[in-house]
Parts: C-alpha cells; sequence; structure tokens
C-alpha cells in the first residue's frame, strides 16, 4: 500500500510518500524534517489529533473555559470525546493544565485547561 | 485629564504589543505601559482555542491561551504596567503623548520616550466584498462568530456555508462542527486555498467538508434569517457563471475574506502607509515614517503566524527601549526593498544602515504560488542572499535573511523559478 500524506506538523506542509503493508513501513520519502517523518509514519497506521474545545463555568452564562486533550487522540474518537465533553462543567478557579476530564473515553489521555480562570 | 509618563507605551495587548512589552523591559525601558481596549490581554489569541501556535518559537504545539500566557507570565514577572477596557484616541507623534479614554481614569494622557503601535488588523466583512442579496440575521465574520462560540457561549447557527478558505474560515468550519453544526461548504473564489495546507487537512477533509475552488457566492436570500445562498463557479476573470448557479439552503455565513490593518491611529497621526500592506512603512527596527514611533504585528502586515508577530515585535520593543534611553544606532544611510519577480510586498519596506552591520530578516509573500523557487535577495547584480524553496504560496510568508554589511544600495528581492 502507498499512502501520500500531507504534513500538519509545521505550516510548510510537506508531502510524505509512506509505502507498506499492515502498518509496517517498508519506504519513506518526501518529509522535509524527523518530525514530519514520524508524523507521517504514524498516520500511516493511525490518524491522531488533538481535540480543543470549551467546557461551561457553573454560575456563568457568558464565560467559557478553553480546553485541550494533554495529548493528540485517535480521530475517530473525536466526536465520542466532544459528547463527553459536551456535559461537563467546572467550578471556578482553575488553573492551566488542572485536569478537567480524566482518561477521556478509556484513552489513557485527559482533558486540561488552557488556560486560569479566577 | 488624568497625566501619566512612562518610557515606552505600547498601543494593543495582544501578541504583538505583549512580544514589544516584554522585550523594552528587557533592554532596560524602565517604566513599560500596554493601553488595551478589552477587558483582558492576550488579543485574538484569547478566542483561538484551537492549536498550532508556537512551534516555530518554543518547538511545541500550543493553543492560543497558552501561547499569549506565556507572554503575560513574562511581564507580570518583569513589571509591565497596563491599562484594560481603555481605548486609545490620539497618538502625537511630535510631543510623544498617548490620548486615551480609561474605565478607571477616565481621560487620560500618557506622555512617554518612544510608542510601539501593535493594534493589529480587523475581518474584512460582507460589504467590502459586496454580495448581492439580503440582510437577514446569520451573517458573520468567522472571527466573530469565533469569538461568540469560544468566548461567549453563543452558538451562531446549525447549516453553515463558508465564504473564504482562510485559516480563520476553515478553523471555524471544525469549531461548528464539533459543536453540532452541519458544514455544508467552504467556497473559495481563487483556484488555490488562501489559508495554511495543513488547516485544509485537519479542519476539513477530517470531517469531510467540501471545499470548492473558483466559486463564489453570488447572492444571500432570506429574510429574518437566512435561507440559503446561490453559488457559481467563477471563470479565469473571476466572473461568475451564472448559468451553473446552484442554491444552497443553508441558516449561517461566515465570511473568511481577508484582514485589514487597523490604522485609523497611524493616519491620524500621518504615519506613512503603505498601499499594498496598508500598514505603516517600517525600517528593519520597526520605526515608522515619524521617529521614535515603532509599529509592529498585524497592524504592519496580515502574518500567518503568531511566531514570526513575536519576533518582528521584539524587535519594535528593543528598539523603542532604546530609542527611549537615547540609544538608537547613527544612521549613515537609508535603502529601499524592492519587489521583484512574484514578490508582492516586503517588511520591513526600507533598511537603516549604520556603522554596525547587523542580520535583517525579510519577510515577504509571493503573487501566485510556484514550486520549485529560489528566493533572491540582491543589490543591483550583485546577489547578497539565496535560499531555495520547495514551494511558495500566498499564503505562506517568506523569508531570507541578508547581512547588511553586505548592502551597497537599494536592495530587491526575487523568486527564481528553478526547474
Amino acid at each position: 500500500m502507498k499512502k501520500d500524506i500531507i504534513c500538519t506538523i509545521c505550516p510548510k506542509g510537506c508531502t510524505v510518500t509512506v509505502e507498506g503493508e499492515a502498518g509496517a513501513v517498508t519506504s519513506i520519502t518526501g518529509f522535509g524534517c524527523k518530525r514530519g517523518q514520524e508524523y507521517a509514519t504514524a498516520e500511516f497506521t493511525s490518524h491522531v489529533r488533538i481535540l480543543t474545545t470549551t467546557v461551561k463555568i457553573e454560575g456563568r452564562d457568558s464565560d467559557l473555559l478553553p480546553v485541550r486533550s494533554s495529548r493528540p487522540l485517535p480521530k475517530e474518537k473525536i466526536l465520542d470525546c466532544m459528547a463527553v465533553i459536551k456535559e461537563v462543567s467546572v467550578k471556578a478557579p482553575v488553573s492551566q493544565y488542572d485536569v478537567i476530564v480524566e482518561n477521556i473515553c478509556g484513552t489513557g489521555i485527559d482533558i486540561v485547561a488552557t488556560k486560569t480562570m479566577q | 485629564m488624568y497625566n501619566m509618563k512612562y518610557d515606552v507605551v505600547v498601543v494593543g495587548g495582544g501578541p504583538a504589543g505583549l512580544a514589544a512589552a516584554v522585550s523594552a523591559k528587557e533592554e532596560g525601558a524602565e517604566k513599560v505601559l500596554i493601553i488595551e481596549r478589552d477587558n483582558a490581554l492576550g488579543g485574538i489569541l484569547q478566542q483561538c482555542i484551537h492549536p498550532g501556535f508556537g512551534l516555530t518559537r518554543f518547538k511545541e504545539e500550543l493553543t492560543g491561551p497558552e501561547y499569549y500566557s506565556r507572554f503575560t507570565e513574562k511581564a507580570d514577572a518583569l513589571g509591565v504596567e497596563y491599562l484594560l477596557n481603555s481605548m486609545v484616541l490620539e497618538v502625537n507623534t511630535e510631543a510623544k503623548q498617548v490620548i486615551c479614554t480609561s474605565g478607571e481614569y477616565g481621560m487620560v494622557c500618557v506622555t512617554c520616550g518612544s510608542i510601539v503601535l501593535a493594534m493589529g488588523c480587523r475581518e474584512r466583512t460582507r460589504a467590502g466584498i459586496v454580495v448581492p442579496g439580503t440582510r437577514p440575521a446569520g451573517l458573520y465574520t468567522a472571527g466573530s462568530a469565533q469569538r461568540l462560540v469560544n468566548r461567549q457561549n453563543i452558538m451562531v447557527g446549525k447549516k453553515v456555508v463558508i465564504l473564504g478558505s482562510g485559516d480563520i474560515g476553515m478553523i471555524m468550519a471544525r469549531r461548528m462542527t464539533l459543536e453540532g453544526a452541519e458544514v455544508v461548504m467552504v467556497v473559495e473564489l481563487m483556484d488555490y486555498l488562501a489559508g495554511l495546507t495543513r488547516n485544509r487537512v485537519q479542519c476539513l477533509d477530517d470531517f469531510g467538508i467540501p471545499l470548492k475552488l473558483a466559486h463564489t457566492i453570488t447572492k444571500i436570500e432570506g429574510n429574518e434569517r437566512v435561507t440559503g445562498v446561490y453559488v457559481a463557479p467563477v471563470d479565469e476573470n473571476k466572473k461568475p457563471i451564472l448559468e451553473q448557479e446552484e442554491f444552497v439552503p443553508c441558516d449561517t455565513v461566515l465570511f473568511s475574506v481577508g484582514l485589514i490593518p487597523e490604522n485609523e491611529l497611524s493616519k491620524k497621526a500621518s504615519i506613512a502607509i503603505s498601499p499594498v500592506t496598508n500598514g505603516p512603512i517600517v525600517n528593519q527596527h520597526m520605526q515608522t515614517s515619524s521617529e521614535g514611533v515603532f509599529a509592529c504585528g498585524n497592524v504592519v502586515h496580515v502574518n500567518d503566524l503568531v511566531d514570526n508577530v513575536s519576533s518582528e515585535s521584539e524587535t519594535a520593543g528593543k528598539f523603542a527601549a532604546r530609542y527611549a534611553m537615547g540609544n538608537i544606532p547613527a544612521e549613515t544611510k537609508t535603502v529601499t526593498c524592492k519587489t521583484g519577480r512574484n514578490v508582492r510586498y516586503i517588511c520591513p519596506h526600507t533598511i537603516s544602515l549604520s556603522k554596525e552591520a547587523e542580520t535583517v530578516d525579510l519577510y515577504f509573500r509571493v503573487l501566485m504560488p510556484e514550486m520549485g523557487a529560489k528566493l533572491v535577495a540582491k543589490c543591483g547584480d550583485e546577489v547578497i542572499a539565496q535560499k531555495k524553496e520547495i514551494k511558495v504560496n500566498p499564503g505562506e510568508m517568506n523569508h531570507i535573511t541578508v547581512n547588511t554589511g553586505k548592502i551597497t544600495g537599494d536592495l530587491t528581492v526575487e523568486v527564481i523559478k528553478e526547474d
């Protein structure tokens, strides 16, 4: 199997050509840096993305807490994670990188605050 | 009027203003003030909750709030002062005074040693591109929709068409999808993407959102609320082919059709403005045509990466501090940076030469996409810097570094096609 993967690590957007079978990469060309090589290798077998969204703050109607996944999540889990996060609300104060949802959807990845809220 | 005195005053507390203020302080300016009209520092990054910031600068992928908090923390630690909810009304370049209205002090006059303009930019609206049709509810610029959704907890619609493939438009396509809306399509007038390729991959392709290149919205329909838009392909002259027009039902239209540097203050202060970038003409120290007045970030030229904004703003802050302390290198000559083949504009516009040679990063945008390109900076026929790129694209800023010691006269930057 041969796949052209557009690298999303940086704005250059290199097109990396990966060849291989059943998750094992046999040839990889077109990457511009080491991170790009790693990205394309990972993307060849499984797609992962950082998820960012917001959660409600109790008692505040027009203010939101921005959050992110601490690490990239499997792409196919993103909408499931959104459904969980939608039901979550937090009490201020919150510090940057406080865990808001632990081990979301059994991925082993946490949803953390990206902002300190007084 | 309430009077204040500072060494450096920075107008705007977004990423540009924050970086300038921190660097002015680090360079030795004693009293540095940021004046910000919003109720918090951080500017547009407060609503940019998505990742992708800081890859160049911090070598990690940060969200907007994480990126600006690194600067606000530094600003706090260094003792940068700020006035929030304060709107600057006038900049007096001769007297070095900044007049603003503040919720706390009323009318304020700040006298200072130097001024940094960091007002950023605002979005072009539907009126700016003249889309025919009615004026129902449900029409937003992508950035105002982003503020409503991400900061104010207001969902703007359920079935969305986005005009313009700029980065904010694509990021809002993903955001609206995650929040449960259906994004019907992204419509782009040009036959290439306006924003970054990585955003097409992770914001459109990931969610199967169609991108219609070389198409435009020909008419908006709806009385109280948008009911739909007509979309048509365009010919090589960007003229809609009306025979192929199609009705697309939707309740919301987001416009991501360009950003305009916000220079009302600069113009009122008679600072020279470039007709290409619509921002102040600056030298490599980010000094404008008015001595002691510096400018940086999107008020000068619209950047695609905040990392670039931070670095040029640090230059502005550093030299604003030096100016305030009477420590700017004496100029021996000024040369102009001229655009050659496939170069739309260059920032800085001029280079001030002094006895000390320095390295200068010239940032520029190309006019059209090209594969296999060589970027060249030359004085007359003499090449003083060159660099190869796999591809160049108007949506992605390029840069080339020159040493001022090699500059003999006006400098030309050009892109040469390589096979």
